[in-house]
């Protein structure tokens, strides 16, 4: 298990690594440096003057060297004019180098500055974060016992009228992505003037003018049934499909084994059957399928961030990869990927954990 | 002209869609009329949820055939007074020959959001099958090799696969598809490699049959590498001389992220299923016979993945949908003018709360299409398993 464990970490590492580099060169690739060098000092600089510009700001050595210093394990870039010292590791201008740290890259700490907001880079990632976890959490919180509730029901009694309806509904929330989904709920819960609100305002089941709140704004400041239930509601019912199909696929398996037959021969009543002896068995499968919906989760998280406009961590990808600030998309990147790589970790152990009958040795 | 009630509209909706209709029931009456011919074309028409899937996608099939002839007006056209009109308004002082209503009302540029729907599913149907298409060529061609022989060439494929899977789809999009990146002319060399694949694929299959036949082998590879490599270098490079196959950078370097996005998929897919059949006792017998890994693969083991396959292709063109209205969503798509539908409800959701009609419309017609393509996956699926 322990070797297992480490191989996997491992090619995480790996994997980390060449992830990174390549969201490095593409986000140093030489027109994008182009375009900071003209939105940080002019915009109408000549192609000599960007250069030197480039050459001054520590870009002018190769990719790979560069990497390496953002990354920490190569001495960040110094340079001496007139016996002022600039470099990566100090901050303004120095009379000397022996102050300032020779490496500073992301293993240090050090994740740079962030040209939108003009803050440093951690900082704006801690604050998004913190804001989707609250997003995240409840996604989970509807997302997972839905799902697993909606399959294991329509899995127990295969080809039956339930079965049926709850297929249905599955396959339609599989094909309505967040952004149409959004959109829909929108127009439905949230408009002043089409949709159930106005009906509702007007029956005066409703105090003010719409049932929920069309932007998420308010919710950074206090979560609200009323302001955060679409954005919740637009991510979880994607997930809430697909969950529900697996769990379904793997339910109707389980419940087509000789084990469960044996059992409902033995006198064992259904419920007690699907409870006991066939529950445990089919939720192996939508284990996996929750972890690797992560990715997917990120995807939906970016989209109904921009939507709702809540200044969360999707929405501060869009900002930086939409204003060419490569410090903050490259943290945003490292996090996105370890997030992913982590809870794919999660799901290969937790599913050996889970299914007894993997060993691995 | 009077403004139009909804029943009206959608009377005056299906008139204009008659092209399809039309085309939609010869299709179903010969298909019905020749089902026990067509194999597993045919089997669909046993199952209802196939049918229904297969008519929804036949449907937009039609419309983006059909979309001149549909379209009431020209879907970039800006009349004036027509500005966030609701559905069914009809058009002050409309000139002769002009189409009286907006039948699904204007969008915030004055423009007719039915003809923009309309021409947004031949946007839309342009690049999704066809880049499916591709995902699957590059997909087949690596996956079974690796799957096959295993070893250092699976893991180094399976290895860059999982980087690429392990990547969040957005990320990549906003990183692929800038003005940037179009002028380092990296998607031209993305382009040069994945257009690749097609022209390998045919060329092994067709020179693994007919080695032994070198007439007929040379004909088929000669065929194969002379079309291939002109679309190759008219698709890729835009060299091809007679103007035939051609695409905008900005289409190219949209084409390529999306192919590149879908290939690990399918790549894991292929793979899993030939390590599956490769033990099986006709491979065995066809590697007794002495038949050549490459005969093997293409010949006797891909026509026997053909089930699982199909299914997936309808769901990766579904899903290639999603990914296309999302590259609009964020902008990131072809060009600002493009009906194509993920635009489209970025256009229109700045003002959703007040006029809903203008993303609503898109939004649903997105959703029919990839509801239809998941619902003939499902029909084809329970229909493949029953041989």
């Amino acid at each position: 298990m322990f070797a297992f464990i480490l191989r996997r970490s491992g090619v995480m590492l790996l994997t980390v690594l060449a992830l990174t580099f390549i969201v490095f060169w593409l986000t140093n690739l030489p027109p994008n440096l182009e375009k900071l060098a003209k939105s940080e000092a002019s915009v109408r600089m000549t192609d000599a003057e960007v250069a030197s510009w480039l050459d001054r700001n520590g870009y002018g050595s190769s990719t790979l060297n560069r990497y390496g210093q953002w990354l920490g394990v190569v001495p960040g870039w110094t340079r001496e004019e007139d016996g002022r010292f600039t470099g990566r590791c100090i901050s303004g201008t120095a009379t000397s180098l022996d102050d300032a740290p020779t490496r500073c890259g992301i293993l240090q700490g050090a994740w740079g500055y962030s040209t939108v907001f003009k803050q440093p880079v951690a900082d704006v990632i801690k604050r998004s974060l913190s804001m989707t976890s609250w997003l995240m959490l409840w996604v989970m919180i509807v997302m997972v016992p839905t799902a697993l509730i909606l399959g294991v029901l329509s899995g127990m009694r295969e080809g039956s009228w339930t079965d049926r309806i709850l297929s249905g509904f599955a396959i339609i929330t599989t094909a309505t992505p967040e952004y149409v989904s959004g959109v829909i709920f929108i127009v439905i819960f949230a408009s002043a003037t089409v949709g159930i609100s106005p009906v509702l305002t007007e029956l005066g089941w409703i105090e003010g003018k719409t049932l929920f709140q069309g932007t998420a704004t308010a919710a950074m400041d206090k979560i609200t049934f009323w302001n955060f239930a679409l954005p919740v509601m637009t991510i979880a019912l994607y997930g809430i499909g697909y969950i529900a199909r697996m769990t379904r696929a793997s339910m109707t398996e389980v419940m087509s084994q000789q084990y469960i037959r044996t059992a409902r021969l033995k006198g064992v009543s259904f419920r007690q059957v699907v409870m006991k002896h066939a529950l445990r068995n089919a939720l192996i499968a939508p284990f996996t399928v929750i972890m690797l919906q992560f990715p997917w989760l990120l995807n939906g998280v970016v989209i109904v961030e921009t939507l709702f406009n809540y200044k969360g961590f999707g929405w501060t990808l869009v900002q930086a990869a939409g204003n060419n600030d490569i410090p903050l998309l490259l943290g945003c990147s490292v996090v996105a990927v370890v997030v992913v790589l982590i809870t794919q970790l999660i799901s290969d152990i937790g599913y050996v954990f889970l299914n007894p009958r993997i060993r691995l040795s | 002209m009077q403004d139009l009630s909804w029943l009206q509209i959608i009377l005056k909706s299906a008139i204009a869609f008659a092209p399809v209709w039309i085309a939609l029931a010869l299709t179903f009456a010969l298909s019905i009329r020749y089902r026990r011919r067509l194999g597993l074309y045919g089997k669909l028409f046993d199952s209802t949820v196939g049918m229904i899937g297969f008519a929804i996608v036949m449907f937009w099939i039609f419309t983006a055939l059909f979309a001149d002839l549909i379209i009431t007006h020209d879907p970039l056209v800006q009349l004036s007074g027509m500005k966030n009109k609701l559905p069914g308004t009809a058009i002050a002082n409309a000139a002769e020959g002009v189409y009286p209503w907006y039948l699904l009302g204007g969008d915030n540029l004055a423009r007719d959001v039915f003809s923009r729907m309309v021409m947004g599913a031949r946007e839309v149907l342009k690049i999704a099958p066809a880049a499916t298409v591709f995902a699957f060529m590059v997909g087949i061609t690596l996956g079974l090799p690796a799957g096959y022989f295993a070893g250092k060439f699976d893991t180094i494929l399976s290895f860059i696969a999982n980087l690429v899977l392990a990547f969040p789809v957005i990320l990549l999009f906003y990183l692929l598809v800038t003005p940037e990146i179009v002028e380092t002319g990296i998607p031209i060399w993305f382009a040069a490699a994945l257009f690749l694949f097609p022209v390998i694929f045919f060329t092994v299959l067709f020179n693994s049959r007919f080695h032994m036949l070198p007439a007929r082998r040379n004909l088929y590879v000669g065929l194969t590498l002379l079309i291939g490599l002109w679309a190759w270098a008219g698709l890729a490079f835009n060299k091809d001389p007679t103007g035939l196959f051609s695409m905008s950078p900005n289409m190219l370097n949209v084409f390529v992220s999306v192919v590149f996005v879908n290939s690990p998929g399918v790549f894991r897919i292929v793979r899993g299923l030939v390590m599956d059949i490769k033990a099986r006792d006709y491979v065995a017998a066809g590697q007794t016979r002495g038949e050549g890994p490459w005969y093997i693969m293409l010949w006797e083991i891909l026509p026997n993945a053909r089930g699982p396959l199909i299914v997936d292709f309808c769901l990766r063109i579904g899903y290639t949908t999603i990914l296309l209205g999302t590259l609009g969503f964020f902008g990131l798509g072809v060009s600002p003018e493009s009906p194509d539908w993920g635009s489209t409800i970025d256009d229109g959701r700045r003002l959703l709360a007040i006029f809903p009609h203008a993303a609503l419309v898109p939004a649903i017609a997105l959703m029919s299409l990839v509801l239809g393509l998941n619902l003939l996956a499902d029909g084809l699926r329970e229909e493949s398993l029953k041989d």
